[in-house]
């Protein structure tokens, strides 16, 4: 039995290295979405072109357009003279945020009255804009509290709520802190499932299945022989954007690795369980690729990677729960970013498990050593 | 004593969807034949070496292969036999010794045994030159002596082999068959199918196969002279026309056309003469005219034409 399977996977390894192509796919594909991700894919919010228009030209105007600049998140790129320079800038691009500070601006905040400053956010992109807005009006009210500080140092205290927030996790809110997580989950995803289901699906396109059916092999003995190799590809993958993903990008691992390591195997365990169950509906090896992509587009966005879940409609937060990697990405980003353990991840590692054993039970029972 | 047939095959049939692929197919095979399943492309010679694998179910009926029922103890079947299918079945992307050394070990080989029996095996086949070659970069011929190599690693008692020489050349396919009388005199039983009558002629027995039925079963020498119908070998001037004539005349068997020959199979009631008069009273000279013994297409031919 063991020598079967050993021999199967020997058989697979050499098939695997012998082709370019698999080669190719196994490790620079992983490498090419990993630094796609870290690099290009950032949702952070810096450097935001502004336009300032000025009509108080006071010290007070000028020093709150310092403070936007010294938060590092905007950057005055133009001065213009009317409220038609802000749309031409707006309208042209050039500028996805204008500031206007009203005349009289220095005079009211002296005189303790409230002065509203104008912010303009070009909501082509809402996503940005939203954070744009809460910025500037984070710095504008920072700069107002500080005027008033100063302007009531002799003066007894007021009342007045001063809210101070923390970020927890993830202090600097680097969007590649929280993307790169996700990006290994759906990495080890997506090359566990075309391995696994094209090896299947080569062997029945080029004859050979016919030809190991004939021998007693056992079906689990295929399975596992088909499996084992692919799940340490997946984990040979998962090291190598971990290990990339640490030491070039700084992602910081808060938790136990060793954890991780664990939370993968019962991850893997459903992966290649899907990738199974392509190979039994598939004929070909394009049929098989097809079916991969058909189920992993889904996968992804139903798994909380880019868009959060509490935000979908009732009906689409139901498939997540039978999605593998709604629940591995809980894992990873937790192990990831908070360092918390098992204690706090035993119901996503369950979840993980018991979809698990369905799916490669399902596949393995619709295995047959019978042709049509 | 009554050693018990190798193959037995009570009423096969399958279906698949609406077609019907094999029809209540009989045979028994005994140990140390090398038996041929003779047929066009679409006779169900391929369904029914599934079945016999143990690979395929049949739809009704049953077989016995090396004492075993194929639908109720399927891996036992697999344990004795070797089998070769249609299309080359081996990796492509492995090399020859390490296709054997795979299959070696799915059949479970002792580690004893494997050295001297894949030395010998390599060396029947002429593979030791090419052991370290991808199965990919092998020949034709070279491809199916190692599917043969494979298939024989673990010593079974019944080698199926579907179509084994399908497009390999004349001289390959003439070593092919030296290693299967070989393998004869070891008392190995082979069933193998083929499209070519020139090969049928060296099996032991054959089983002419058509549209899923056994037409013919017998020894080649004895199926050429069952032929209840005699064969003549005609020459005329104008053979188109001269066919055309022919198949005209009723109680003419089989006419088929060889070059500037015409082969016809004449009832029992004609004789050469009434032949050779339709022909000449049509104005068409004939240069020769004899009676043969009927080749295996010959009786193939009738045999379909009158079943049609």
């Amino acid at each position: 039995m063991f020598e079967r399977i050993h021999q199967m996977i020997v058989k697979e390894f050499a098939q695997v290295f012998r082709d370019k192509r698999m080669v190719l796919m196994i490790i620079a594909s992983p490498m090419i979405q990993l630094l796609m991700f870290g690099y290009v894919v950032t949702t952070d919010v810096t450097n935001v072109p502004t336009a300032l228009y000025d009509l108080d030209k006071s010290q007070s105007s000028r020093e709150l357009a310092r403070s936007l600049e010294a938060s590092g998140y905007f950057e005055i790129v133009n001065t213009p003279e009317s409220p038609e320079g802000i749309r031409y800038l707006l309208d042209r691009g050039e500028v996805s945020c204008a500031v206007q500070i009203n005349r009289g601006f220095e005079k009211e905040m002296l005189k303790g009255l409230p002065s509203p400053i104008q912010i303009i956010a070009d909501g082509t992109d809402s996503n940005t804009a939203m954070i744009t807005v809460s910025y500037a009006a984070r710095i504008a009210a920072r700069f107002g509290l500080d005027a008033s500080k100063v302007a009531l140092v002799n003066r007894e205290r007021l009342p007045g709520v001063d809210a101070r927030t923390r970020i927890w996790y993830n202090p600097d809110l680097k969007s590649r802190n929280y993307n790169l997580p996700g990006v290994i989950a759906s990495i080890v995803m997506i090359v566990g499932l075309m391995l696994t289901s094209m090896a299947v699906v080569r062997e029945r396109e080029t004859g050979t299945i016919e030809q190991l059916m004939v021998t007693p092999i056992k079906p689990f003995e295929l399975i596992l022989g088909k499996t084992i190799p692919f799940a340490a590809i997946g984990y040979f993958d998962m090291m190598l954007v971990t290990v990339t993903g640490v030491f070039w990008f700084d992602v910081p691992i808060k938790g136990f690795l060793p954890l991780l390591f664990l939370c993968t195997g019962i991850y893997l365990l459903s992966v290649l369980g899907i990738g199974l169950f392509i190979s039994t509906i598939s004929r070909t090896q394009q049929q098989a690729m097809m079916a991969a992509m058909f189920f992993y587009m889904p996968a992804l966005l139903l798994s909380g990677f880019v868009f959060p879940i509490d935000n979908m409609p009732p009906v689409f937060q139901y498939l997540t729960y039978i999605n593998p990697l709604r629940y591995f990405l809980v894992i990873i980003r937790g192990i990831f970013l908070k360092g918390i353990g098992f204690s706090l991840l035993w119901p996503q590692v369950a979840a993980l498990l018991i979809l698990g054993i369905t799916i490669i039970t399902l596949s393995t029972a619709r295995f047959r050593k019978r042709l049509e | 004593m009554n050693e018990p047939a190798a193959i037995v095959a009570r009423s096969l049939t399958r279906t698949f969807g609406k077609t019907t692929a094999l029809t209540g197919l009989d045979f028994e095979i005994m140990r140390g034949e090398l038996y041929g399943l003779v047929g066009p492309d679409g006779a169900g010679k391929t369904t029914t070496m599934r079945i016999l694998s143990g690979v395929m179910l049949p739809t009704s009926g049953d077989a016995l292969v090396a004492g075993h029922s194929v639908i109720k103890e399927p891996e036992r079947v697999k344990e004795k036999i070797g089998y070769m299918s249609q299309r080359f079945g081996l990796y492509e992307d492995l090399t020859v010794i390490e296709n054997i050394h795979f299959y070696a070990d799915l059949f479970e080989v002792p580690t004893k045994e494997r050295p001297p029996r894949i030395d010998r095996l390599l060396g029947f086949s002429n593979l030791t030159p090419f052991k370290d070659r991808l199965a990919g970069n092998l020949s034709g011929g070279m491809k199916q002596k190692l599917g043969l190599a494979c298939a024989l690693i673990h010593t079974p008692q019944v080698l199926l082999l579907d179509e084994p020489t399908n497009g390999v050349d004349p001289v390959s396919r003439r070593d092919f068959w030296k290693i299967l009388y070989d393998l004869l005199r070891e008392k190995i039983t082979i069933f193998l199918s083929t499209a070519y009558l020139d090969e049928a002629e060296r099996c032991t027995r054959i089983g002419l196969i058509h549209a899923g039925r056994i037409l013919l079963e017998d020894q080649p020498a004895l199926l050429r002279r069952s032929l209840d119908i005699r064969m003549v070998e005609i020459r005329p001037d104008n053979i188109r026309r001269a066919a055309r004539i022919l198949e005209e005349i009723q109680g003419i068997a089989a006419l088929s056309v060889y070059g500037d020959r015409i082969h016809v199979g004449l009832g029992k009631t004609d004789s050469l003469q009434t032949v050779s008069g339709a022909l000449e009273s049509r104005g068409i000279r004939i240069d020769s005219i004899r009676e043969i013994i009927p080749s295996l297409e010959d009786v193939f031919i009738s045999r379909v034409a009158r079943h049609d």
